[in-house]
């Protein structure tokens, strides 16, 4: 029986033997050692270098991905999905196909539909319709790969966010970016291979567990990085604690745990020698990489920026600046889509405002990529949890309801098509009759470019082998380039 | 062969060694079956030919014998001794795609030759199976007589090791092993002093009688209550996106008392899973069944609350699962087991007793409990007056009705036959914070103008003819350009204004009351003139109303002073500081020189329903009425529980009287049961023993825990013994302690492990004398450092010829450096705690969570007191693995990652106890700074490691404190911030600072958190 764990505990102890040259081994131990290996695991982890980069099995597409998570679940009505005829229809009942069987978070039942007061243009070779809320966008709709028809299993935020994270509903699962790097490890030396960044007025809910590594190691929980402050918990020495002390205390550290190693023979320790050295590094490179100051006038234009404000947009340039840095999967969380109609979530000036906060910088993202050579193995994804309903919801002002059959989400960069607009819903909006995309495609089709088979990644958890797309997926062989 | 070996095993002692020799799979003779083909054909050959109906190809199933041979006339896949002509043999040998199996679209890896050897070697010995290891009755084998090992459990370790040609390593050094038992059974460090005493008694059961101290000491409970805690998914907050905390900390609390006393096990079973059903249940037992109030809670606003009812259900199911079977039994919610004998119905049999709890994704059932109670010594409580009795609480009633009835009529004939003159009043100025403008009407009603500001201020200055102004009326008016005909800027027409205030010559002229005509549910017109800026006036209507939101309306405000204007002017001001963008649209402003007497919108409404006879008033009638009665009447009202932290409200666990009935939920979705199948009664796994009693009623949770504790249950022990045991070693007998099943890993010393087991039974399911007997092993006490010999022969350390290095959990770590630090607060119990944490962790959770960091020794409590909210853990728990209690965890991961480094040498709670072990080597050991250096790093790493340091340890502690008090003395600044005042007492500020620095680095050093 080969579990994981027992792979990670053979690979320590393969690596124990080969630390071990002063405990006198011969080679024809070695040899023997080795052959005994089991070699069912999917992935083998170095414990002295969890992170160490790994080739995927498969000729991967894309190296590092930007996911641009919209929390809250964006109406794709008021952004991508142009419906003149529920515009036409605006104040009808809804056909009732479209109400049974169906669930929704907070309908009653008597809710009419609901046209789109936005105006919507084609833009591009590829004639995306992009409503005026997007301006920006409109450079990037022939670079971009459109999912017209994405459909999710769940409709309320906190379970359908883990559920577009994790492939599963409840809490307790490792996310996409701890797969990822899982799989592959990750270049970067001095920083964490997962790292996440948050702006809006509040947290996703589910909070970390959207992040968290599930029964993964911990190694491959996604880092929050935080606006202000240390950009890492703990980031900081103590006040009074220079560099040079500090290269002091981590010596003796060090030193003390050599000689802990000579003495036990443990090969974990030297895993803890790397850790805190990167430690240590991680003390220059977090801050050298939050410093905003290096960024021409021109690119801090681009984006949106103001330096040192916290916002979506300086969030899209740290993305920007961590897979330079080698950083394997940048994750950017932004609130507040939730377009109920309630206070703060109407589709006025509230819709109106998060679109400010994030169309800009999302397209400079796109195009800044694409001028530095990065966007060719880079993938971006742009989208919520799930979409909104075409029936308008009655709160203090006429909003949408949370719609799971029909979202639009879009990818960009290394390995998908670009200029391609995959799915149609119905005239009405209701579902895709065409390009339908579930999430554990999506999932499928995005680990497929990082060079896995998404049936083949998986990990011994209690039993059974899980992965990320859970018993589903199908690789959406349409939109690879 | 199955009964044939189980006779021997019986007959004498000679036979059982040869019987298990000949066996095992160390034996050369047979092939075993459990041990060396099972596995194989559980894991490239059951997914398809196996339990699952579902997917199983070609009718075949090799998991039951008599299917995969049939019949004489009719064979199968395996013809016993004949390899060559069994299909099976023929299609795994075979290299042509289509005949070959496993087949590649399986994507399973092919047998190897070795494999292919021993399938061969079994099906020519006759292809004889066995049941399932796990399934089967305990071994009723004594220990053997092993030459040299005395201890039982050695005898079986070190069989094993001879067959092997390995032998034992030396015990560990006595510092070393006194600092490994005290961790592993209390999870503190042992003091200095402690570990000098032991290391000096030359007594022969120095040993044992340190042992059986700390399996006396409260901190036992402790540290083997935060292991089953995980197991229980114990946290203090409800989970899911909202996460509002909860007060289950008397369970935690009955889990330590339990362990102290000593609980034996089967009750502790049976109380936890069914502590309401036992007759006349204590308190302590209802607090037991906390174990499964430990389910999520999802508030979000517009969940199904049956959907999370029934995850809870099978959350239950599943953990009841984990921790006492050892299977993965949640794989059945969808389909049958695709290995294990878990039917997809025998599922749902299970999570039938489960499925008539009363609570339904609420807090449901609880009991009250007080700080200390769980430990039979509760805290004083202020005892809350005696309720009032029926008949009291009936007469103040009936008073209250008529007093009130009367002065309301009264009220009302004078407000109807004093009519009020109202005046208009004239502008002199109009103006808004943002500038923008009102357009007066011809009826000298002012509109206000599209404003960007939204949260718009209006200042009106006013004149009026009148020489006394006693009450103000604001009318706020409809108008074509308004939203919905207004009378407010929002969306709906509606408005909230939130002050409303009035100053003349400087001065604010207060309010007494205000009433209207119209009031939103919780918008009343008293915010108007309270002091809360985020309490207003708004007038949407609730449902069913028959009021209307889009009309005229109108507030009259009674000045406290009656106001002799003289003609001068006087300002107005209205706030609008809660919705954005609710602002009065169009509004008039009138003044009278009398108060009238006004009877409020409540008022008339309670005279209406006080005028009705009890009967015929409405729901919402006798509501209104028992607010104002409660409101007026203080002793009428219900006492508040949340007051007091020290009392908590526990959750615990009720059955319905009418039991709910179960069906198969098709692939695990509540909205689909299978009716067809018809309701399923609560009921066990056919493949265990012993068949549960199907007499009389249908069974219920107590008859699932007394099964699952039931002596010829077989799993229950092994699975807890395994648990204990891996604690121990890092690793259990079966590794995969979740996974019984036939994809778990198969036992290494499986004649241990049902000797342990019975002994655990015959011992009355004592878990101290497990403990005990496990920790006076030599196979526990040997040396833990890596042997050249063993990275050969045993790389994995699977027969135990040396015991294991480990790192803490991220609790233990913390409370080694407050043992270290001499801070340790060592109370037992009570609420949970909020030690130092970074400031900004919540600063992108959903709601904002309280964390009133504990100002006085409270923050130096045992870390698993630690406030847990499941959305946004305390930093240091997610750093170290801990789990976030989403769900069972019945072992925890073993990381080693930077943040855990940037955690130990950065995070102010450990630097905050780096500077506790410096005051403590300061205060001592005193003396001039050079001269005692040596002894202070003597001491700081006895504290910290238990034992003196190494030459080479003392000399690079030595030089960096030397180096960092020569640094200091150039930067004085900076080893003042380092200190505290009450080390700066002591020692200059560089010293002092050097010798925190000298703490740091032992917390910092992987000794320090590693167990030997």
């Amino acid at each position: 029986m080969t579990t994981s764990d027992n792979q990670l505990e053979l690979e320590r102890n393969r690596r124990q033997f080969l630390q071990q040259g002063g405990v006198g081994l011969g080679a024809i131990a070695l040899h023997s050692l080795l052959a005994g290996e089991a070699t069912a695991a999917p992935v083998k982890i170095d414990p002295a270098n969890p992170m160490a980069p790994r080739q995927p099995p498969l000729v991967p597409r894309a190296k590092r991905i930007i996911y641009l998570f919209m929390a809250g679940g964006p109406s794709q009505l008021e952004l991508f999905d142009d419906k003149p005829k529920l515009r036409e229809l605006t104040g009808q009942a809804p056909p009732p196909s479209s109400f049974s069987g169906k669930r929704f978070a907070f309908l009653k039942g008597n809710e009419t539909l609901l046209g789109s007061k936005r105006t919507f243009e084609r833009y591009g070779e590829c004639g995306m319709s992009l409503s005026e809320m997007l301006p920006h966008h409109r450079q990037i709709v022939d670079r971009v790969c459109w999912l017209r028809g994405m459909t999710t299993d769940v409709f309320n935020h906190g379970p359908a966010k883990l559920f577009m994270n994790t492939g599963f509903q409840a809490p307790g699962r490792p996310s996409f970016g701890s797969w990822a790097t899982y799989g592959l490890g990750s270049p970067a030396r001095d920083l964490p291979g997962f790292v996440v960044l948050q702006s809006g007025p509040r947290g996703p809910r589910a909070g970390a567990s959207l992040w968290s590594s599930g029964f993964l190691p911990t190694s491959f929980q996604g880092v929050p990085f935080r606006g202000k402050g240390d950009p890492i918990l703990h980031l900081n020495s103590p006040d009074g604690l220079t560099r040079d002390r500090e290269r002091n205390f981590h010596d003796t550290v060090a030193a003390l745990n050599r000689s802990r190693l000579q003495e036990t023979g443990d090969p974990e320790i030297l895993t803890r020698i790397n850790a805190y050295e990167m430690a240590f590094r991680m003390q220059t490179s977090a801050p050298e990489l939050m410093d905003l100051s290096e960024e021409s006038a021109t690119t801090l234009a681009a984006y949106g920026v103001s330096p040192g404000q916290p916002s979506f947009a300086a969030n899209c340039l740290l993305a920007r600046r961590l897979i330079e840095r080698d950083v394997r999967f940048v994750q950017l969380y932004h609130t507040n889509w939730d377009s109920h109609g309630g206070p703060g979530e109407n589709l006025n000036a509230d819709f109106e405002k998060v679109c400010r906060d994030v169309d800009q910088a999302s397209a400079a993202l796109v195009l800044d990529l694409e001028q530095r050579g990065l966007l060719d193995d880079t993938l971006v994804i742009w989208g919520g949890e799930f979409g909104r309903t075409p029936m308008g919801e009655n709160r203090d002002t006429i909003g949408r309801d949370h719609h799971i059959d029909a979202f639009t989400l879009w990818v960009a960069g290394g390995g998908v098509k670009s200029g391609y607009i995959h799915g149609e819903t119905d005239e009405l909006g209701f579902g895709p009759i065409a390009g339908k995309v579930h999430v554990h495609d999506l999932h499928a089709t995005l680990l497929h470019l990082l060079g896995f088979d998404h049936e083949q990644l998986t990990y011994r958890f209690q039993g059974r082998d899980y992965r990320l797309t859970d018993v589903h997926g199908k690789v959406v062989e349409e939109i690879l380039a | 062969m199955f009964s044939e070996t189980r006779l021997a095993w019986r007959s004498s002692l000679c036979a059982v060694v040869f019987a298990w020799i000949t066996s095992s799979a160390d034996g050369a003779d047979r092939v075993s079956f459990n041990e060396q083909i099972r596995p194989l054909l559980s894991d490239r050959c059951l997914a398809c030919h196996g339990p699952d109906e579902k997917h199983r190809e070609a009718d075949l199933r090799l998991d039951i014998r008599a299917e995969a041979i049939g019949t004489a006339d009719s064979p199968h896949a395996i013809l016993p001794g004949k390899p060559e002509q069994s299909p099976l043999w023929q299609r795994i040998t075979s290299t042509d795609p289509d005949l070959q199996m496993p087949p590649p679209a399986a994507k399973k890896p092919r047998f190897t030759a070795a494999e292919l050897a021993l399938l061969r070697r079994w099906i020519e010995e006759g292809a004889e199976y066995e049941g399932h290891w796990a399934f089967l009755p305990l071994r009723d084998e004594p220990p053997p007589a092993t030459a040299g090992a005395p201890h039982p459990v050695d005898a079986f370790v070190h069989r094993k090791l001879a067959t092997k040609n390995i032998k034992p390593s030396a015990e560990a050094e006595r510092t070393t092993l006194i600092r490994r038992v005290t961790l592993d059974l209390i999870g503190l460090l042992p003091s200095p002093d402690e570990v000098s005493e032991f290391v000096n008694d030359q007594s022969p059961t120095a040993y044992e009688r340190l042992v059986d101290r700390l399996l006396a000491s409260p901190h036992y409970g402790e540290r083997w209550g935060r292991h089953w805690l995980d197991q229980a998914r114990y946290a203090d907050s409800n989970g899911y996106a909202v996460d509002a905390p909860r007060e289950m900390w008397p369970y935690r609390d009955w889990v330590i008392d339990a362990l102290n006393r000593d609980l034996p096990f089967d009750q502790f079973t049976v109380e936890q899973l069914a502590g309401d059903l036992l007759p006349q249940p204590t308190k302590h037992q209802l607090i037991a069944t906390g174990f499964h109030r430990n389910t999520l809670i999802n508030q979000e606003g517009g969940t199904d609350r049956e959907q999370f009812r029934v995850e809870a259900a099978m959350d239950r199911a599943n953990t009841t699962g984990a921790v006492w079977m050892g299977l993965t039994v949640g794989c059945a919610q969808c389909h049958s087991h695709k290995f294990d004998p878990i039917s997809q119905r025998e599922y749902y049999q299970l999570f039938a007793f489960f499925n008539s709890a009363q609570d339904a994704n609420d807090r449901g059932p609880t009991v009250d409990v007080v700080r200390g109670e769980v430990f039979g010594q509760p805290v004083s409580v202020p005892r809350d007056s005696p309720a009032p009795t029926a008949a009291e609480l009936a007469k103040w009633r009936s008073d209250w009705e008529e007093t009130t009835r009367v002065r309301l009529e009264k009220l009302h004939q004078e407000a109807s036959t004093k009519p009020v003159e109202w005046s208009p009043v004239a502008s002199v100025e109009t103006r808004t914070e943002s500038g923008a403008t009102f357009t007066t009407l011809d009826d000298g009603s002012l509109l206000s103008s599209p404003m960007s500001t939204p949260h718009e201020t209006y200042h009106l200055t006013l004149t009026s003819g009148l020489p006394q102004i006693a009450a103000v009326r604001l009318r706020t008016l409809t108008h074509e350009s308004l939203p919905k005909r207004g009378p407010g800027r929002a969306g709906n027409g509606n408005f909230v204004l939130t002050a409303f205030a009035l100053a003349a010559n400087g001065q604010n002229q207060p309010f007494a009351r205000a009433t209207a005509d119209h009031e939103q549910p919780d918008f009343s017109v008293e915010g108007l003139i309270d002091a809360d800026p985020k309490s207003g006036w708004a007038i949407n209507v609730g449902p069913g109303s028959t009021a209307r939101m889009n009309s005229d309306h109108e507030a009259t405000l009674v000045l406290t002073k009656p106001l002799m204007p003289g003609g001068k002017p006087f300002e107005i001001t209205m706030r609008h500081d809660l919705n954005a963008n609710y602002l009065v649209g169009r509004f008039a402003i009138e003044v009278s020189a009398v108060a009238p007497t006004a009877v409020s919108t409540h008022d008339a409404a309670l005279l209406v329903a006080l005028q009705k006879p009890a009967g015929d008033r409405s729901k919402e009638e006798v509501a209104r009425l028992q607010n104002a009665f409660e409101k007026a009447e203080p002793r009428a009202r219900k006492v508040e529980k949340k007051a007091n932290p020290d009392v908590a409200q526990a959750m615990v666990m009720r059955d319905l009287l009418q039991h709910r009935e179960t069906f198969l939920l098709t692939r695990g979705d509540f909205t689909r049961p299978n009716k067809e199948l018809g309701p399923l009664v609560p009921g066990v796994l056919a493949a265990i023993a012993p068949p549960l009693g199907a007499e009389g009623a249908p069974p219920n949770r107590l008859d699932l825990a007394r099964w699952l504790v039931h002596p010829d249950n077989p799993l229950t022990s092994r699975v807890t013994v395994n648990r204990i045991w891996m604690r121990y070693f890092g690793r259990g007998m079966v590794e995969t302690d979740e996974d019984f099943g036939a994809q778990g890993a198969t036992p290494t010393h499986p004649d241990l492990l049902d000797w342990l087991s019975r002994e655990f039974q015959h011992s009355g399911w004592s878990q101290k004398s497990l403990h005990r007997l496990i920790v006076t092993s030599a196979t526990y006490k040997q040396s833990s450092r890596l042997r050249p010999d063993l990275v050969v022969s045993d790389p994995r350390n699977l027969w135990l010829a040396r015991q294991e290095r480990f790192r803490l959990e991220g609790e233990a770590a913390r409370d080694a450096a407050l043992t270290a630090s001499g801070l340790l607060e060592s109370a037992l119990g009570g609420p949970s705690v909020h030690p130092p944490q970074p400031d900004g962790v919540y600063a992108f959770t959903q709601v904002n969570k309280s964390w009133p960091t504990e100002k006085d020794r409270q923050r130096y409590r045992r870390t698993l007191y630690t406030f847990f909210y499941r959305s946004a853990p305390y930093p240091l728990f997610t750093t170290f693995d801990a789990p976030d209690f989403q769900a069972v965890c019945t072992r925890r991961l073993r990381s080693n990652t930077p943040l855990q480094a940037l955690t130990l040498a950065n995070d102010g709670a450990f630097f905050e106890l780096a500077q506790g072990l410096a005051l403590r080597l300061a205060t001592e050991r005193p003396g001039e700074f050079a001269a005692v250096l040596d002894d202070r790093i003597n001491l700081a790493t006895r504290a910290c490691f238990s034992r003196p340091p190494n030459e080479t340890e003392a000399k690079l502690l030595r030089d960096y404190v030397r180096q960092q008090v020569s640094s200091f003395r150039e930067d004085p600044a900076a080893a003042k911030s380092l200190t505290t005042p009450a080390l700066r007492q002591i020692l200059d500020a560089p010293e002092a600072a050097s010798l925190v620095l000298l703490a740091r680095t032992l917390f910092n050093a992987d000794n320090f958190i590693t167990r030997e």
